[in-house]
């Protein structure tokens, strides 16, 4: 039998949530006997795959590469976990909003700049208006608050979905 | 029992008139006078509150502790609704479950509130109503307003973005401490608590600094300065033994 593919995704967050998930520590060894681990940061394969069984998706929606990654991601996974705070609520990356992208740049490039003031318009990606939550923008089937989620956490819904059950996420909750 | 209304005074009068009703199927009896809230609170009926605190008046604004009341078509508030004979009370049906965790979710859009970076992270009473109902997202639309923090006075400052307007600090303002610095300026969206007036905290010349409103902020929007993300405890202090959070009601 096939073991149930698993990925894990960063988007517009801290990596706090994936610092969370290195917490599991040994019990990493059990998740890795339970599923494949297909696509992460924390392993190093570049194109994320297709039949992906369950994926977290850490980090709120703030580039058009975040966008193009959330898209391809939905439409490639199963069960769509949204992971932490910042996917949840756009969290952190949020405070941006009612700044505006404009100012918001010219502040960070421009005004406290002393060497070569530059907004950067090439290589990285440009930012969405707002940062936004992962479910304003694809359906999501899994709420996992938290900044972070505790490795327990992640460890009890991460079984519970490759596992195929129904997670049980009480105790999430924002912030802590 | 603290959690006995202030305007009280029909308690233990000659001629004291005892009702009784029922609250989820418990039959209860009541002072004259007693609200429904603080007859669920004596018989170990939680209702979830937010606005209201035990030693402070009531407004009924905040509609987190709504309760349906057999006959009437409308939903009623728990902590401004006097206790009539025979009344027959549902506090948690599904629907008002519903309507809270949606109150909740308004709370929490109507501003910026950000629990990670918020000084009273881990000790905030909109956080813990949220985990207590199950809110673990938001289906509403985001509004993320500008809005704006006033830190003038040398002890304390304000960040309205964690603002839900219970009016707490304008109620044991004006009710313990008799200064009546707090007030509040604008509507719907608008809506603003204030300092006399407008006037910027530190230059207000009624404020005492006693802090109080402080102590009853259920969020981080009053703070005292120099406490960082998550510092903001509100334990109760010597100086107002008579207000006590309603989490340690709540989570019993």
């Amino acid at each position: 039998m096939t073991k149930p593919r698993l990925a894990t995704v960063w988007l517009d967050g801290c990596s706090g949530c994936h610092m969370s998930f290195l917490d599991m520590d040994e019990r990493l060894l059990d998740l890795a006997a339970m599923a494949d681990i297909v696509y992460s940061p924390l392993v190093d394969v570049k194109e994320y795959p297709p039949d992906v069984d369950v994926c977290l998706v850490e980090g709120a929606v703030s580039s058009e590469d975040d966008l193009h990654k959330i898209r391809l991601v939905r439409e490639r996974t199963r069960t769509l976990v949204s992971f932490g705070d910042c996917a949840v609520t756009a969290n952190v990356p949020s405070l941006r909003n009612p700044i505006g992208t404009a100012p918001l740049l010219e502040r960070a490039y421009l005004e406290n700049v002393t060497l070569n003031p530059r907004i950067p318009l090439d290589v990285v990606p440009a930012l969405l208006p707002t940062s936004r939550p992962v479910h304003d923008v694809v359906d999501v089937d899994v709420f996992l608050p938290g900044c972070p989620p505790s490795a327990d956490l992640i460890f009890r819904t991460v079984v519970d979905l490759v596992e195929g059950r129904v997670p049980d996420t009480t105790g999430a909750r924002f912030g802590r | 029992m603290p959690g006995r209304r202030l305007p009280d005074g029909a308690c233990g009068g000659a001629g004291m008139t005892v009702h009784t009703l029922r609250i989820d199927g418990h039959d209860c009896a009541a002072a004259d006078g007693q609200t429904i809230l603080s007859v669920a609170r004596e018989n170990g009926i939680p209702i979830p509150t937010m606005c209201h605190l035990d030693g402070l008046s009531d407004t009924g604004g905040c509609r987190m502790c709504v309760v349906e009341v057999a006959g009437s078509a409308k939903l009623t508030p728990a902590c401004t609704t006097t206790v009539v004979e025979g009344m027959d009370v549902t506090t948690a049906s599904d629907e008002l479950v519903e309507y809270r965790r949606t109150i909740v979710e308004m709370m929490y859009l109507e501003r910026n509130h950000i629990c990670s970076i918020c000084v009273a992270n881990n000790h905030c009473e909109l956080q813990d109503r949220a985990e207590q109902l199950g809110v673990q997202h938001f289906e509403l639309p985001v509004i993320n307003p500008q809005v704006g923090i006033d830190a003038t006075h040398p002890l304390f400052a304000i960040d309205h973005n964690r603002c839900i307007m219970c009016t707490r600090c304008v109620r044991v303002c004006a009710e313990v401490e008799g200064a009546h610095t707090w007030g509040v300026m604008g509507s719907g969206l608008d809506e603003r608590v204030v300092t006399d007036m407008g006037t910027p905290w530190g230059e207000s010349p009624t404020c005492t600094s006693c802090g109080k409103c402080v102590q009853v902020c259920p969020t981080g929007a009053l703070f005292e300065k120099g406490r960082a993300v998550a510092e903001g405890s509100k334990e109760r202090r010597p100086f107002l033994p008579y207000l006590s959070r309603f989490d340690d009601e709540a989570t019993r």
